[in-house]
């Protein structure tokens, strides 16, 4: 449905009045070069004028430009193609006054902590941000030179959607974007940062980026927005529940995280981009690090909990481990059952995966293998070891997760892990049960070091159900299940087979993971050579 | 004598006299800790007792053997006296050390290990019986002697003969469980209608503290202070009084900060105090150790409150000021010795001072329960002349079961005033994470002029703050400190995050900044500040004034041990964001700041303000514990102040009341529901 057509009228509706109200005049003839060059510096750096500045930030939002300066190290922004302007000559367009120097969009690249980036932000102020040819090809330009020096992309988004009076010319641009992106995928960190409208076929671009971030309340995402979406099916919703931040991070899963504002999004930005590597040639960043590499972690060898169903936080042994408590959460409240995101192991850039006990018992089902898996794809491309914390007691039974595809689903993590190649940790906390455990980065998809703590279960089941298959019909259940728990509760079935390397004492997890870690840096390991896998989409 | 002050133990070896092979605590926490290291020291093996969720617990770690008496509540494990007999018998115990609380002064506990054979580390079941009735015990003392306060010395029956008695005495009145001790239980009432509701709260507390719910009512000495007498006396009529302690510092009837000695009493009172202790203890054959308390007016007249027949809580200070182990001396009496010391060797030496740190929100009525996870945990242990009476350790959980008590952090000093500098440096000092906690208020305590000049009684919290606590009040010159401490963190953590090793590809490095702008926002006021770094040296500049900043620290560190213009100070981090926030503990109160850049702050005006939920017309638990009544139902109309539920918590029952007046939208809780903080309650319209 319409899905290429701009779908919210971009704020550049003003009256030919207000319009005129800034008009420029480029046309005189006589002015110099260089004051021309002068002059169309000055208006690209008003992008849509004064009025509509005042209004972007009346909706409390920042300009393109200010959007840079903030996420860029001060005087570090080397701006492309300020002089690019739309190439519309239909319904008046070609008029002066609807030529901007630099178009509805600002590209370049620049330094994030002292990192290269390249960068473009949409200008909102210039037909709303809305997506020309010129638009599209600055944006292209970028990202074709970022490949090629091997530097991440990150993008503003604040669009209205395509410029309609360009027709195809901009679903071409999209287009163009789109395959950059899948060329792009796997070679260079990509993100997009959401902080306006995004509609449409525009959103495919974030999509297939690596991580989509958000600003509550000012930014949306959809393919159609509220008023298609009541034509066509008689539903009554607002922006904000059909595409906003909260709809995206909590229930779609289709952005990654959600910042309160520009300010917020832009500096956690800074923040999240000193966790990736520059490109897939790049390893794992390691910064300076003050938190002792051998530290114990006293608290860890009381978290899990006497009894084996009680529940406990996942991210209690998360913090107590990682660099200084410090945990860039992943889409922290969607797919809860499962933990991920980024954190540092001295200093050291890693990827962590973790069930979470407290949230449906830690177990997996299709949403949480899917942000699992697609956690662990990007970890393993850009080089950044995996640790995994298991305590599963297995898949989510039921109709609803068997008609949804959990096998499907189910195996994109189990892909993932096995695919990976880069050092993987994994330790297991407490229940490894059934296929789950095969799924959870075990010893036999090439886990490199493997741990259990004292309190770990490998087993195929819990005990009961377990007895009840085994000693069906027999009397004296409970003696059965004592025996099961006694041969199999415990970590030695699977560590007398070599399953897991070590029974560790979890105070010490930290202390071991950052002496793998230092071992598996020279890590070598390829796949068999293929065009390309053919992962169970 | 400084046996007892020293934070790792007891330095001294204790005397290696016969006394029992193997003593089961029955009790958990501090206290059963406290216990086992004194066994440990005397040679005496330790069975330690603990429900299914404590197995991992301190007390349980240090004793010899464990046995589990039962699930989390306390009624079905540490009050579970069959379960404790039977561990006992399992173990081979010869006797039992009860600690404080639970069992402790329950005489059918004493009076089934009589039968059994075993010896109660206590006194025996008389005296726990004469002393524990709070109406008998005031009849004894009357008999002994000893100074009582006025009032009814009987059980009352109802609400509205409790109003009538309370017409007799006069009001104010203290209404008070016969069975009870630590503030369960208790309150006061200065009219009818609040003789009512006490009467009906008082009853109910004490039925679910302690089984028993007969009450008494006597004469409220108003403005008090509440000074107790610890005495020791053994198996052969002899006693002695160990000096005095002072723990006026209460919030509602629970002692906060103690302190041994007195400010208040002179050598003449002491002893006519010390004297009628004695002269209780001996008319009831008290032996062990025991307090009695007292209530002191202006004038010096003390007033028989009640005989605690235990160890008690801040038995500490005692102990570091006379430089006796109380728990060895319980053990020696309990196996029949006679006391070792006679009156005129019980020193006073030196001054300490004992916090009660507790897992609470002091914002909320001076110490509302809250619980969690330590998720980190550092005693001050390293300073000097400070002891730390904990039974948690990093990784232990505060629960809703027990008692939310962290730990008791005693200082000691050759003078109050020293004591008193000691224990700035170890509540700065000590990190506790994960749970809110009471250091706020205890460290303006400590430091309040009234405080310090020992003009306090039992109203000291609601007098000082009589609008509530909210936490230190900042000078202009410690605000200086705060921003200038927040801005060298944010410039610290700024200059980190540049530091790639071996990345070959940051060929750019930019160029350190030699002068930082920054804008740190406190309190909703905005601050521009200059500052310049040399190493580990900060130079903030801060409206024409300079603050210096130095000190060994990092980014990792817990504490931050600094040097502000030529003064020491600890402050901590508590938090520091990607978005320039910052949180630090300084002077025991932790403060939200944020740091932006001059660019960041700039633009800051254009964020959009978040509207902030309306928080008069929702009710919410202010900590977590389990409904005991809901009041009202979807519709009523309730006035302003109007109870609408009742939430009980550790052991204490919190009247939630309406803010405004309105109709009652939804409600969302019943009885017997279990409700973490913040939980939605009542919706009013």
């Amino acid at each position: 449905v319409c899905t290429f057509l701009r779908v919210i009228p971009y704020a550049g509706a003003l009256t030919r009045s207000k319009v005129l109200q800034n008009a420029r005049c480029y046309s005189v003839s006589h002015l110099s070069v260089q004051e021309r060059i002068e002059q169309k510096r000055k208006a690209a750096l008003t992008g849509g004028g004064q009025l509509r500045i005042a209004a972007q930030h009346k909706r409390g939002k920042l300009t393109a430009r200010e959007r840079l300066e903030l996420l860029l190290d001060p005087d570090s922004f080397v701006e492309y193609d300020m002089f690019v302007e739309h190439r519309c000559s239909d319904f008046g367009m070609e008029a002066d006054h609807n030529k901007y120097p630099g178009d509805s969009v600002v590209t370049g690249q620049g330094r994030i902590n002292g990192r290269l980036v390249y960068v473009f932000s949409q200008d909102f102020t210039v037909f709303g941000g809305s997506l020309s040819g010129a638009h599209a090809q600055k944006i292209c330009k970028i990202m074709d030179q970022a490949m090629m020096v091997g530097a991440p992309v990150i993008g503003l988004n604040d669009s209205g959607g395509a410029r309609i009076q360009e027709g195809v010319e901009s679903l071409a641009g999209y287009a163009d974007i789109f395959l950059r992106n899948v060329m792009a995928s796997g070679v260079v960190p990509q993100i997009s940062l959401i902080m306006g409208p995004c509609a449409g076929g525009a959103v495919y671009s974030p999509a297939l980026t690596d991580f989509t971030f958000m600003v509550k309340d000012t930014s949306y995402l959809f393919i159609t927005g509220p008023d298609v979406v009541k034509s066509v099916t008689n539903e009554d919703v607002t922006q904000e529940e059909l595409g906003g931040a909260k709809t995206h991070t909590t229930v779609s899963g289709v952005a990654h995280r959600a910042f309160e504002n520009d300010i917020d999004a832009l500096l956690n930005l800074r923040n999240f981009f000193n966790f990736l590597p520059l490109s897939n040639k790049d390893p794992a960043p390691v910064t300076e690090c003050h938190d002792p590499r051998d530290r114990l972690v006293p608290g860890l060898d009381t978290i899990v909990p006497f009894e084996s169903t009680k529940a406990y936080d996942m991210l209690d042994i998360v913090h107590g481990i990682v660099d200084e408590r410090e945990f860039f959460e992943i889409m922290p409240n969607y797919a809860k059952n499962i933990v991920v995101g980024f954190a540092r192991m001295n200093g050291r850039t890693v990827g962590i995966v973790g069930n979470q006990p407290k949230v449906a018992s830690g177990c997996l089902d299709i949403n949480s293998s899917v942000k699992g898996a697609r956690f662990v794809r990007f970890c393993d491309a850009f080089n950044i070891p995996i640790i995994t914390f298991v305590d599963v007691p297995g898949f989510l039974p039921g109709t609803a997760q068997e008609y949804g595809g959990i096998i499907r689903h189910g195996a994109k993590l189990l892909y993932a892990f096995a695919e990976a190649t880069v050092p993987k940790i994994t330790v297991i906390t407490r229940k490894a049960y059934g296929g789950a455990y095969d799924v959870m980065s075990s010893k036999h998809l090439r886990g490199d070091v493997n741990y259990a703590w004292p309190s770990a279960e490998v087993a195929v089941m819990g005990a009961k159900g377990a007895v009840q298959i085994i000693f069906r019909g027999k009397e004296n259940q409970a003696e059965a299940e004592a025996e099961y728990v006694e041969k199999f509760a415990n970590p030695f079935p699977a560590a007398v087979r070599g399953f897991v390397d070590d029974i560790i004492q979890p105070s010490t997890t930290r202390k071991r993971i950052c002496r793998d870690l230092e071992v598996l840096a020279s890590k070598k390991q390829t796949n068999p050579w293929k065009k390309h896998a053919n992962i169970p989409l | 004598m400084a046996a007892y002050r020293s934070a790792a133990g007891f330095q001294r070896v204790l005397h290696a006299v016969k006394t029992f092979d193997k003593i089961l605590i029955a009790n958990r926490g501090e206290i059963a800790c406290r216990v086992i290291k004194t066994c440990k020291k005397m040679g005496i093996k330790t069975v330690a007792v603990h429900s299914d969720v404590d197995s991992s617990a301190v007390h349980v770690k240090m004793a010899d053997e464990a046995v589990c008496v039962g699930p989390a509540p306390t009624n079905k494990s540490y009050l579970n006296m069959d379960a404790i007999m039977n561990a006992i018998k399992q173990t081979g115990a010869q006797a039992v050390h009860p600690g404080y609380g639970f069992l402790s002064e329950n005489k059918e506990f004493a009076k089934r290990l009589a039968a059994e054979g075993v010896s109660f580390i206590g006194p025996d079941t008389h005296a726990i019986q004469a002393m524990g009735d709070k109406i008998e015990s005031k009849l004894i003392a009357k008999a002994a002697k000893v100074n009582t306060i006025p009032g009814y010395d009987g059980v009352v029956k109802d609400a509205e003969e409790a109003v009538k008695i309370a017409g007799e005495i006069g009001y104010p009145v203290m209404i008070k469980a016969s069975a009870g001790g630590g503030g369960k239980g208790m309150r006061i009432a200065w009219n009818d209608e609040e003789t009512r509701e006490g009467f009906r709260f008082s009853s109910q507390e004490a039925a679910s503290s302690f089984g028993d719910d007969r009450l008494l009512i006597e004469k409220f000495i108003d403005n008090p202070r509440h000074i107790e007498i610890q005495v020791l006396a053994d198996k052969h009529g002899n006693a002695l009084w160990l000096n005095e302690r002072e723990c006026s510092i209460q919030r509602r009837n629970q002692k906060v900060v103690e302190e041994a000695p007195s400010t208040f009493l002179d050598p003449d009172t002491r002893r006519a105090m010390g004297e009628q202790a004695v002269s209780l203890a001996k008319a009831v054959k008290y032996s062990s150790a025991g307090t009695v308390e007292f209530l002191v007016d202006s004038k010096k007249n003390f007033y028989f409150l009640e005989m605690n027949t235990r160890l008690q809580v801040e038995h500490p200070i005692t102990e570091c000021i006379t430089g006796l182990d109380l728990v060895q001396q319980m053990i020696r009496i309990a196996m029949g010795y006679k006391l070792q010391h006679k009156q005129s060797d019980i020193p006073i030496n030196g001054w300490a001072i004992e916090s009660r740190v507790y897992a609470e929100d002091p914002y909320k009525s001076f110490g509302l329960p809250s619980i969690g996870r330590l998720s980190q945990y550092q005693e001050p242990l390293d300073l000097h002349n400070v002891r730390v009476d904990s039974g948690i350790e990093e990784g232990s959980d505060i629960s809703i079961y027990y008692d939310p008590m962290i730990s008791k952090l005693v200082t000691y000093g050759k003078t109050r005033e020293e004591a008193l500098k000691k224990m700035e440096e170890a509540l700065d000092n000590y990190v506790i994470r994960g749970v809110t906690h009471n250091i706020p208020l205890l460290r303006e305590i400590i430091v309040h002029p009234r405080f310090v000049s020992g003009d306090i009684s039992t109203k000291f919290l609601p007098e000082v703050y009589p609008d509530g606590f909210k936490g230190h009040m900042l000078t202009a010159g410690e605000r200086r400190e705060l921003l200038a401490t927040a801005a060298a963190l944010y410039v610290a953590a700024q200059l980190r995050s540049q530091k790639f090793l071996g990345d070959l590809r940051v060929s750019v490095v930019p160029a350190e900044s030699r002068q930082w702008e920054l804008c740190v926002e406190l309190d909703k006021g905005l601050h521009m500040l200059g500052v310049s770094r040399s190493g580990n040296n900060y130079t903030v500049e801060i409206d024409g004034e300079k603050v210096e900043v130095s000190g060994e620290w990092n980014l990792a560190s817990a504490l931050l041990p600094l040097t502000i213009n030529g003064k020491h100070r600890t402050l901590q981090c508590l938090l520091r964001t990607a978005a320039g926030e910052i949180t630090l503990q300084y002077l025991g109160t932790s403060f939200k700041l944020r740091v932006l850049s001059k660019l960041a702050a700039s633009l800051s005006k254009h964020m959009p303000e978040k509207v902030p939920e309306d928080t008069s017309s929702i009710l919410r638990s202010p900590m977590p514990g389990s409904v005991v009544a809901v009041s009202v139902k979807p519709g009523d109309n309730v006035a302003e102040g109007q109870e609408i539920c009742v939430i009980e918590a550790m052991k204490m029952q919190n009247s939630m009341t309406a803010a405004k007046a309105a109709k009652v939208k939804s409600v969302h809780c019943k009885a017997g529901d279990t409700v973490g903080e913040g939980d939605l309650l009542v919706e009013l319209e």
